[in-house]
């Protein structure tokens, strides 16, 4: 053991003898440990695949994954089938906002309920007006704060840690925005069924998922895109104004598709091609009725949800409001709603992730696409080009260097990308396959890229949380920071999502406002997180970095209340 | 590396004034914004070539009514009138304080939003590999003023153009003065041991954040305080264009300042006189001209120049919204300007003339634009301007500036 973690030094500079030798103890066995043949760093080598494999250790694990030894630590998370979930942590997959499907979601949080509550209200005073707002805009924040609190849950307390990391991972690349319209209902139910069950499964499942859910049908316009009428306009204007939003290609997510999805920017297709893909993906849009416009006025479940809230709402105005429950129970009023007026009616389309094909806008002309012959058959078509991009050799390349390049270094080297990229073309785009030649390469545990990256914002806040155990219970002030720092959650406006560089999030103002909520948190001031502890020698031992010197004689010179800031804003905190 | 930093910070306004008065007429005070409007603005729906027919047929839905008539362009010549919604630009446009340079963007033929953002913030298009972005490269090539706030960018997280080895403050627009935890000097204190005598870039991040926090808060103090009653709308620009304005007038050190625009990817219902796009425009004529307002007498030596990806589709498509095109108008603004002028080839939009039959076409390079401008402006030589645009060879000398 040439060179290893001053662990134990750490917490004896921090003066805090007691805990100390209790660490030292637990470290004793570490140096035994016997599951790495030739590796002399072993203590360093956990620190830092827990630094990559988790958003930031909690205390005392770099000691109990050395204890059950690394290569089991990889295969569980490898395969998170394996580790068992506390019903809490299994709770937090079934909120409303994940766990129901996009119609469903639409119907009851959409325009249609929103609309129907504000025109309701049409001769309210101004203080049911009032009433009213408050009670949509309740509606518009339940799924987004129960979408925002579940993730950071999760990413915080599950012990299925590499799946919460690939969940940001694969979210980001599949990005979504909650700010673009009617996304904003469907964010936690496209992440729950589009993203997160196939992290480290097949890439093409994520693929086909992502394709059809209303979410990104929605966010890159494909409901829209309908076969070009060509030269043969409408017949008359009237027939031209029913096409209304469907009358032409839109070509935004196939481009998308290509560009950042699969093959890369550099991955050889041209605007031809752009082209050919966005004729291929005519018609695959949403469920009429539930987003797909058309049919909307028209649904018997919209009338019913209008004439309710209409119902609710100018009848007995703000006494009704209060007697229902109103702005102060939003979902009590919801589920009234319902229970008033019925169910919503069937639904065209598949309602798992709400999606409906629609034939009479599909061009069903032959397609070529990087010089293959896509057959006109109509919605097998996009299967086909999605096994074609999802198989694609510059698909493998791209989707490993953005693995590399998040899990490795900025700059990953080439000779990793390419063993990923080979791996991932040998398993049929097996994620998990793909991770275990990272785990298992050389380039991974080369000393010159362990502490080499700079923690997004995101990353950062996880890591304080963890090194705190802490659990957050309200989202609004943590939601605060990363809209702050520039990373709001499920906000990123752009389908290139946020990026994973140093160079994007070292800069003046982001570091001193990691500094200061490095404060709130470590004094005890975080309002909506229960800290379990505030002991600077505690998260100094979940820091995987080692303290320098300087930090460490900072932390001993400091205040007793702003020792626990330090820690957690120490230049070594910032990096992972 | 900076070293001067933190030891200026007590006399910082004095030394700005003395600053102000001494550089007055040197070109190394000459200011550069650069306003980017992300998602491809609709050139043709700011600048609108109304005396052209085919821009009517072309676009039933989205086209700006003609001159005169209810949410008519506003006449700039003969043939272009400006969005009724920029009408706060307008009379800059009279005082010859705007101008604009039609069919220009990137040469290169992407029509996605971040490769041709990409190429057009480090200046380099077609260059997928890092490079810093050419206004961090601008940058080194000015005088070091040794100030935190050289480079003033206006926004959460620094943007692609400014990367690079020059760091710059990121100023968060807020209409409320914000005494942070680390601004209070005992929490700064036990920061600093662990920071201040870094070396790396952690170390300067800290140092320079600290100091451009404390002038920037002394700058806007009256402002962020007027903003209580509702005078600055955050994370609007038609508010915070104030906030830019008065920071550059009142910080000589400013030599350059970025400001960041979304929301114009417009590929559905982006309306015409009145709708999405417009609102849009609003913010932005707002903001600009709220912007040079309060510039103040540096208005005179203040260049501005706003700019987009690239163009939308000349043709508007079957949601009432424009697709990804090509060429696009690159606006300037400001004293420097030879305003009251279109500048650039212009040809109609005949599609015959259009870039791959749909798009309005690119004959001058961006780069060309700015390469000749900015070094000018900014007093550099033909070496200096060679390292801001490496390996771009100017075709023609636009003259966009006074004299």
């Amino acid at each position: 053991m040439t060179e290893k973690r001053v662990r134990p030094g750490h917490i004896a500079s921090l003066c805090l003898a007691a805990l100390a030798g209790a660490l030292i103890t637990s470290f004793a066995p570490a140096v035994q440990s016997k599951d790495e043949k030739t590796d002399v760093d072993i203590e360093g080598k956990v620190a830092h695949v827990l630094s990559r494999l988790t958003f930031g250790a909690k205390p005392g694990q770099i000691e109990e994954v050395e204890e059950e030894g690394l290569e089991n630590y990889l295969t569980r998370q490898l395969h998170p089938e394996k580790i068992t979930l506390s019903e809490e942590i299994e709770k937090l997959g079934k909120v409303e906002a994940r766990a129901k499907d996009p119609v469903y979601l639409f119907l009851n949080y959409g325009r249609p309920a929103l609309m129907a509550l504000a025109k309701g209200n049409q001769n309210g005073s101004p203080k049911e007006d009032e009433a009213v707002k408050k009670v949509i805009g309740e509606y518009q924040r339940k799924l987004y704060e129960e979408s925002a609190l579940t993730r950071i849950k999760r990413a915080t307390e599950s012990p299925q840690e590499l799946k919460e990391v690939m969940t940001d991972f694969w979210f980001n690349h599949f990005n979504i925005s909650q700010e673009k319209g009617l996304d904003h209902v469907w964010i936690g139910s496209y992440e729950e069924r589009a993203i997160r069950p196939f992290v480290l499964s097949k890439f093409r499942d994520m693929l086909g998922a992502t394709a059809h859910h209303s979410g990104m049908l929605f966010y890159l316009d494909n409901w829209q895109n309908t076969k070009d009428p060509g030269s043969s306009a409408p017949a008359n204007e009237l027939e031209g104004k029913k096409r209304g939003r469907f009358s032409g290609i839109n070509e935004n997510y196939a481009r998308e598709l290509m560009e950042l999805h699969t093959l890369g920017v550099d991955g050889g297709y041209t605007q031809k091609d752009v082209q050919e893909l966005a004729r291929v993906l005519t018609g695959l849009g949403l469920p009429p009725g539930a987003g797909g416009g058309g049919n909307l006025k028209n649904s018997a479940d919209i009338t019913a949800m209008g004439m309710a809230g209409q119902a609710m709402l100018s009848k007995t105005g703000r006494d009704r409001l209060a007697e229902i429950g109103g702005a102060a129970q939003p979902e009590r009023t919801r589920r009234r709603l319902v229970r008033e007026y019925g169910p919503p009616p069937q639904i065209k389309g598949n309602r798992e992730l709400g999606y409906y094909f629609d034939k009479n806008r599909h061009d069903f002309g032959d397609k070529v696409l990087l010089g293959q012959v896509i057959k006109g058959e109509g919605e097998a078509e996009i299967e086909k080009v999605l096994d074609l991009l999802a198989r694609h050799p510059a698909t493998a390349r791209h989707i490993s260097y953005k693995l590399a390049q998040y899990f490795v270094a900025d700059s990953p080297p080439k000779s990793l990308v390419e063993k990923m990229s080979k791996r991932f073309l040998d398993s049929d785009g097996d994620i998990a396959a793909t991770l275990d030649t990272l785990f298992h390469s050389s380039e991974f545990y080369e000393k010159k890229y362990r502490g080499a990256k700079f923690k997004s914002p995101y990353r950062y806040l996880l890591s304080s949380l963890r090194a705190t155990n802490s659990k957050v219970e309200d989202p609004k002030l943590i939601l605060g920071f990363l809209k702050q720092t520039g990373m709001p959650l499920y906000q990123c406006l752009t389908p290139d999502g946020y990026k994973n560089t140093k160079e994007a999030w070292l800069n003046p103002d982001n570091l001193l406002n990691r500094l200061n909520y490095a404060t709130a948190l470590g004094t005890g001031r975080c309002p909506g997180v229960k800290i379990g502890h505030t002991d600077p020698a505690m998260i100094a031992d979940a820091c995987t970095q080692d303290l320098s010197s300087r930090t460490i004689q900072a932390v001993k010179e400091a205040p007793q209340n702003l020792k626990a800031p330090l820690v957690l804003g120490s230049p070594e905190f910032m990096v992972y | 590396m900076l070293n001067s930093g933190i030891l200026d910070l007590p006399f910082s306004s004095s030394i700005s004034a003395f600053a102000l008065d001494r550089s007055r007429s040197t070109q190394s005070a000459n200011k550069l914004v650069v306003v980017f409007l992300r998602g491809a603005l609709d050139g043709l729906s700011a600048v609108v070539p109304y005396s052209d027919p085919q821009y009517y047929s072309l676009r039933p839905k989205i086209a700006i009514p003609k001159p005169g008539q209810e949410g008519g362009v506003l006449k700039l010549d003969g043939d272009f009138g400006l969005h009724p919604n920029l009408a706060p630009l307008l009379s800059f446009w009279q005082n010859k304080n705007l101008a604009f340079v039609a069919n220009s963007g990137s040469p290169d033929p992407t029509r996605s939003h971040f490769d041709a953002q990409d190429y057009m913030e480090s200046g380099l298009p077609g260059v997928k590999a890092g490079s810093t972005g050419w206004l961090n490269r601008l940058l080194k090539e000015l005088p070091d003023n040794g100030s935190p706030v050289r480079a003033l960018n206006v926004g959460t997280t620094t943007p692609r153009i400014l990367q690079g080895p020059i760091a710059c403050a990121t100023y968060a627009p807020s209409n409320r003065k914000k005494v942070s935890a680390i601004e209070s000097p005992y929490i700064a204190r036990a920061f600093e041991k662990m920071y201040e005598d870094r070396k790396d870039d952690l170390g300067q991040a800290f140092r320079e954040g600290m100091e451009a926090r404390a002038t920037i808060n002394e700058k806007l103090s009256d402002t962020m305080t007027a903003a209580d009653q509702g005078a600055v709308q955050a994370n609007k620009f038609s508010g915070f264009g104030k906030q830019v304005g008065k920071l550059i007038r009142e910080e000589p050190k400013i030599q350059v300042a970025f400001v960041d625009l979304g929301g114009f990817d417009t590929h559905v219902n982006q309306g015409a006189a009145q709708g999405p796009l417009a609102n849009n425009l609003n913010v932005v004529g707002r903001g600009l001209a709220e912007l040079a307002n309060s510039l103040g007498s540096s208005f005179e030596r203040t260049l501005i120049v706003v700019m987009s990806e690239f163009g939308r589709t000349v043709k508007e498509n079957g949601n009432g919204g424009t697709d990804h095109g090509h060429g696009n108008f690159i606006w300037l603004l400001g004293g420097p300007v030879e305003g009251g002028k279109i500048f650039g080839k212009w040809n109609g939009i005949a599609q015959k003339n259009l870039y791959e039959g749909r798009d309005l076409p690119v004959y001058s390079d961006f780069r060309g634009v700015l390469k000749t401008t900015v070094a000018e402006h900014m007093g550099l030589s033909q070496k200096q301007a060679e390292t801001i645009f490496p390996g771009f060879k100017a075709q023609e000398n636009l003259r966009l500036l006074k004299g």
